[in-house]
């Protein structure tokens, strides 16, 4: 078997799921970021870059810690479910959206701040409240930067390692991703096998991109008002 | 700096007396008296009333006219004072009031008139409708669309259409609530004068029916008198002048005042003879030994005095040859320094010897054939120079 299609189908799981999670979570962190008035916005806008920069295996250490059963989290989650959050699909998932915050949240927030702010004034004036602007404006009009915010997590966790060696380890059908698997077929000198997964990989999230960018570009890119 | 040209009180009280609605008290009325520091430099302070019909806000930009506006709507924040329509409040800083805008009722239409361009032109025009059923949303969208000759546009985008339709798109979006009063930010800024004038009417009618305060921002002194039964001069952040058109236009009391109302042309005389019994005066430009004397009205000043001369670029004539058998007494020789085109007016500055601007149609630029360097003759009416104190 050239391709692992258990750890493929993880991968695309965990991908589909974190997009999925960081679409919703993503979006009052963004609108806050995009709207928010407070001095000390800056300090927040740097938290939720520092995945970018961050090596993922520090991101992964401290996310290991924190979801031990020693932390509070870990414990919650331990009273919660009866087991560890460590070596988890559920770790992963957890891991993943801190990884991929960014990459969600900065395209949201850029094309909520692009909005005409006259627009928004103009909805209050209509007489509707915040949250039908933000659904009947800011929204549809930010539908290019979220589709491209999910593409990119989409993409970004696809090929995570850091994280996903940290927090998750290497167990098959529950934490071994995709790059896990190239990255152990390496390690046993298949390069034949870690070219073909690598390979298919390589083409798959090319062609995610390549299909999300033109379509954002074609239908749902929004021209300014004469 | 008073106006010591004669104020003719009366004919100005009986020209706001023929205007339609002067009079006429029935409707609610927005006052306000607040203050809002916008920046360390530049601060609005203003206490106003405006009565139902159409209040002209009037001044340069940077006066804090759309400030004024978006204090009144809430989406600025005054640090002090109150501002209220009859007596509902919908800011007073004293107590904390501080209504959100989407529940002041009021209608605003903004200088790049922020049509929602992912929205059909119907879509826009019902968005303010939102609390209604979608039978009524939907007559009563399709009633003002009928009103403002649009209905062929329901089903457009917004974006597709031209800048006289989304004026009037964006007219009708906010007239269909139903607001308990209106601010309209420089509407007509961008349109040709026909459009302007049809869309100006329709404004008028849609007003006979509702009788709602109206604060008008413009810079344009034909839609002061177009519209205006009332004019709050703004300058610098704040009220330097109200009244009705006539008295604030045609009576300057203040420097400030004539230099907005379209005194192109502001020059220091000197009086050099005056004629009681012509009711004139001459009046040399740029005080002794200058080059220009001009024939003024007569007002009350001494012989050797300086008086300040305001004379509007679109009252003074230009010939290509010495004109005779004129009416106008001041005919004066200059050059061309240069001709402007800004929008369908030409500026022109003409060197007589003291520099003039005068406003020409595009026509007249071109049926004379106007360019820098040509000769021509300045032709400008005694009562055209409009004398003030220095």
């Amino acid at each position: 078997m050239a391709i692992d299609w258990q750890s493929f189908w993880l991968t695309l799981q965990l991908a589909v799921t974190v997009s999925a999670i960081l679409l919703l979570l993503g979006l009052p962190i963004a609108y806050w970021i995009a709207f928010s008035g407070w001095r000390w916005k800056f300090l927040v806008e740097a938290v939720v870059a520092l995945p970018i920069v961050l090596p993922p295996t520090v991101l992964g250490f401290y996310v290991l810690v924190a979801l031990g059963p020693r932390r509070p989290l870990g414990r919650w989650w331990i009273s919660l479910t009866g087991h560890t959050l460590a070596f988890t699909f559920s770790g992963l998932v957890i891991g993943s959206i801190l990884y991929s915050l960014p990459f969600a949240v900065q395209p949201f927030a850029a094309s909520f701040a692009s909005v005409d702010r006259k627009l928004l004034a103009a909805s209050a004036t209509l007489g509707a409240s915040p949250l039908r602007t933000f659904f009947r404006v800011v929204m549809p009009l930010s539908v290019p930067g979220l589709i491209t915010g999910a593409a990119l997590t989409f993409a970004h966790t696809m090929g995570e390692f850091g994280v996903v060696l940290m927090v998750g380890g290497n167990i098959p059908g529950v934490t071994r991703t995709v790059s896990i698997d190239i990255f152990d077929r390496v390690q046993a000198s298949d390069y034949a096998g870690a070219n073909q997964t690598a390979l298919f990989l390589l083409v798959l999230c090319f062609t995610v991109l390549t299909v999300v960018y033109g379509l954002n570009r074609k239908i749902w890119m929004v021209g300014p008002v004469k | 700096m008073n106006d010591v040209r004669t104020v003719d009180s009366a004919a100005a009280k009986a020209a706001a007396r023929l205007r339609p609605h002067a009079d006429r008290p029935a409707g609610p009325v927005l006052a306000g008296r607040f203050r809002r520091q916008q920046s360390p430099q530049f601060s609005l302070e203003v206490e106003f009333q405006a009565a139902p019909g159409f209040t002209i806000l009037f001044g340069p930009s940077g006066a804090g006219k759309t400030t004024l506006l978006d204090c009144v709507a809430g989406l600025s924040r005054p640090n002090s004072g109150h501002i209220a329509i009859d007596n509902k409040v919908l800011f007073d800083a004293a107590k904390s009031t501080d209504l959100p805008v989407s529940k002041r009722r009021v209608g605003y239409v903004f200088q790049n008139l922020a049509l929602f361009p992912h929205l059909t032109v119907v879509q826009n025009v019902a968005y303010g409708l939102a609390h209604l059923s979608r039978a009524e949303r939907q007559q009563r969208a399709t009633a003002i669309l009928q009103q403002f000759r649009i209905a062929d546009l329901a089903s457009r985008n917004a974006r597709d259409i031209s800048g006289g339709e989304s004026q009037r798109v964006a007219l009708a979006r906010t007239l269909v609530t139903d607001p308990a009063m209106l601010l309209l930010d420089e509407p007509l800024a961008a349109l040709d004068t026909a459009t302007k004038a049809t869309i100006v009417d329709d404004l008028r009618a849609w007003n006979e029916a509702h009788r709602i305060p109206i604060l008008y921002v413009t810079h344009s002194r034909d839609e002061v008198f177009a519209l205006g039964e009332r004019v709050i001069v703004l300058h610098a952040g704040r009220i330097v002048a109200q009244g009705t058109p006539h008295e604030v236009i045609e009576a300057p009391r203040q420097e400030t005042v004539a230099q907005l109302i379209g005194f192109e042309n502001v020059f220091d005389v000197t009086v050099e003879a005056v004629h009681p019994e012509r009711g004139t005066m001459l009046c040399r430009v740029a005080g002794d030994g200058g080059p220009v004397v001009l024939e003024t009205p007569l007002v009350r000043a001494d012989l050797g005095a300086t008086l300040r001369v305001g004379i509007r670029a679109g009252d003074i004539l230009l010939a290509t040859s010495l004109p005779l058998g004129l009416s106008a007494r001041n005919v004066i020789l200059g050059c061309i320094k240069s001709v402007q085109q800004r929008d369908v007016i030409v500026s022109t500055r003409v060197d007589c010897g003291v520099e003039m601007e005068v406003h020409l149609t595009l026509a007249a630029r071109d049926s004379l054939q106007l360019a820098a360097g040509r000769e021509v003759w300045l032709v400008i009416k005694t009562h055209s120079c409009h004398l003030m104190k220095r």
